[in-house]
């Protein structure tokens, strides 16, 4: 039984938290671009952290459960619909088989993710189910979701559903991301090429989210930044580095960035934070600010305790429900 | 030369030998990458080999249940050290450099830039195939696409920097030149490296147990192909 994709959305693909151990052969990491939100949303229903999801960006896809299922949604709010009914994000939902899942309006985010108890059961290729574009493989079939393709899911066989219910429990958000949109980073290799008022400039100016940014790269609209031209031989390269392109811009690197390149390695944005970068709108504003590598590790590491806590209260939870974590950890 | 330790990230350790290209310092990344590979260290997901660097990305959900509390960086730091001092010249992996021999059909319709190459350093087209076979090349280091190998050092005579304006789509299996390195396109993709050729060989296949075919340190020569052997060969595979 499966998860049948009725009208496909802008760009719908199955990730988990990315494909490691292949980077020298130049295989990217690809995997959810807020990978605390694909965590988050696994967590609610029971999965381990890091099974795999769908990615959803707006217009999202329209979906038909073929079975009774548990899932929930993360990151972006995109005003889903369960046959009609609002549903929010952060909690997780009883769906009985047949049930219609629709998404209205992009209100808040970049990026949603749904997340289906016992994870969505692609063919894994490189030990990762996350979707390659690229390459053409992992995921559904090594590309975005189509009209008409049905995703296999593990079968609901410890529960069964006679009415979509939302469970009551739910996740307070305000801990996991930062309100104030101030994102952190971390001085790169090449910080030192901005001399010190372009320095001064990359803290103090008003930054955006390029409309043209994608999983590939977020381009970052804001005055150009001078700096002493250099070449550099390729190195790696790695989700949240800021590069300074030759013109002045500035790129910061998502989920599905290349693994080495040969710009200039202004700054790296603190692991904490990409989940909001992930989830800014094109044009909203925000601010630059370094951090020591030490705040930035405490805020990791913090970020990851929560996640632990998360799961042991959702363990709770789900066994008070009568619901086994059936995969866990 | 020890290299300089730079923490990229919170989880992303770069060694860095300097900004060059340069086969001698290139040895001693490549040795310490498979003297490290060969520890199979818990806690790394990926090395990185790259000309004159090296990044070791860490699994900090490792550190967090072995090592709480301590820097993650600091320790895989340490590994990185402990090795450089175990084998000082780098370890040569046990199993001997993998040499590889990659046909190449040079003809026109495979090699769009031969031509314009050979004009411009006042050659004749067989005169750049002769020096681009003569080479036995490095595979410095994998990276832009899956499988892209970055392979060196190409005769300074046939040495061109890149197309001033990249080509939207370049065929997977094209041999092109990028200053005095020499590569091959693994999947159709855009590219500004002039073309010189193409292989039937197949660099990045998904469905191969082995997607890629070449990696950091082989041994790469190729050889000349008619466009019938091309198509023999792209047909047996």
């Amino acid at each position: 039984m499966s998860l049948w994709v009725l009208k496909s959305g802008l760009l719908d693909t199955v990730q988990d938290l990315g494909r490691f151990g292949y980077a020298h052969l130049g295989v990217h990491r690809a995997g959810a671009a807020d990978g605390l939100a694909a965590q988050i949303s696994n967590i609610l229903i029971g999965n381990p952290p890091g099974a795999a999801v769908l990615e959803m960006h707006f217009p999202a896809p329209a979906l038909q459960f073929e079975q009774d299922a548990l899932f929930s949604l993360g990151g972006g709010d995109f005003d889903a619909r369960l046959d009609g009914t609002a549903i929010p994000c952060w909690t997780p939902v009883m769906v009985a088989a047949g049930s219609k899942l629709v998404f209205n309006n992009r209100r808040r985010g970049m990026r949603c993710y749904l997340a289906i108890r016992g994870g969505l059961q692609t063919a894994p290729w490189l030990g990762s189910r996350s979707t390659s574009l690229v390459a053409g493989a992992g995921g559904w079939q090594g590309r975005a979701l189509h009209a008409d393709d049905r995703l296999s899911l593990v079968a609901a066989a410890d529960f069964s559903v006679q009415k979509n219910a939302v469970l009551p429990w739910l996740v307070n958000m305000r801990d996991a991301y930062p309100s104030a949109p101030v994102i952190r980073y971390l001085a790169g290799p090449e910080y030192d090429l901005l001399d010190a008022k372009a320095q001064q400039l990359l803290e103090s100016a008003d930054w955006r989210a390029s409309p043209q940014s994608n999983r590939m790269a977020c381009a970052l609209q804001g005055p150009p930044l001078p700096a002493a031209p250099l070449e550099l031989v390729s190195a790696a390269v790695q989700p949240g580095l800021i590069q300074r392109l030759p013109g002045g811009e500035l790129l910061a690197l998502m989920a599905d960035c290349q693994t080495t390149g040969g710009y200039p390695r202004i700054a790296q944005i603190v692991e904490a934070d990409l989940p909001a970068l992930a989830q800014m709108q094109p044009g909203a504003p925000f601010r630059l600010t370094c951090i020591s590598l030490e705040a930035a590790s405490a805020a990791a590491q913090a970020q990851r305790a929560w996640l632990r806590r998360l799961q042991r209260a959702c363990a709770y939870q789900l066994a008070a429900a009568k619901i086994t974590p059936i995969f866990a950890e | 030369m020890p290299p300089d330790f730079f923490p990229c990230s919170e989880s992303v350790l770069l060694l860095s030998w300097g900004n060059l290209i340069d086969p001698s310092l290139h040895e001693q990344v490549q040795g310490l990458y498979e003297a490290l590979r060969a520890r199979a260290l818990p806690g790394v997901l990926d090395y990185i080999p790259a000309y004159s660097s090296l990044a070791v990305a860490l699994d900090l959900g490792y550190f967090d249940r072995h090592f709480p509390g301590a820097s993650a960086l600091k320790i895989a730091q340490g590994w990185v050290e402990e090795t450089m001092q175990a084998f000082p010249e780098g370890r040569r992996s046990d199993a001997p450099v993998r040499r590889l021999r990659i046909p190449v059909c040079y003809e026109p319709a495979f090699g769009p830039d031969l031509s314009a190459l050979a004009g411009q350093r006042a050659l004749r087209p067989e005169d750049v195939i002769a020096l681009h076979t003569a080479t036995v090349y490095k595979v410095y280091m994998l990276g832009f696409l899956p499988g892209f190998a970055y392979m060196g050092v190409l005769d300074e005579r046939i040495a061109t920097p890149r197309l001033p304006r990249p080509r939207r789509q370049v065929l997977a299996g094209s041999v092109g030149i990028a200053g005095r390195q020499t590569g091959i396109y693994p999947l159709d993709a855009p590219g500004g490296w002039n073309l010189i050729g193409r292989t039937p060989l197949r660099m990045f296949d998904a469905a191969r147990a082995e997607p890629v075919y070449l990696r950091p340190g082989d041994e790469i020569t190729f050889y000349p192909i008619s466009s019938a052997e091309f198509d023999q060969i792209a047909q047996s595979l």
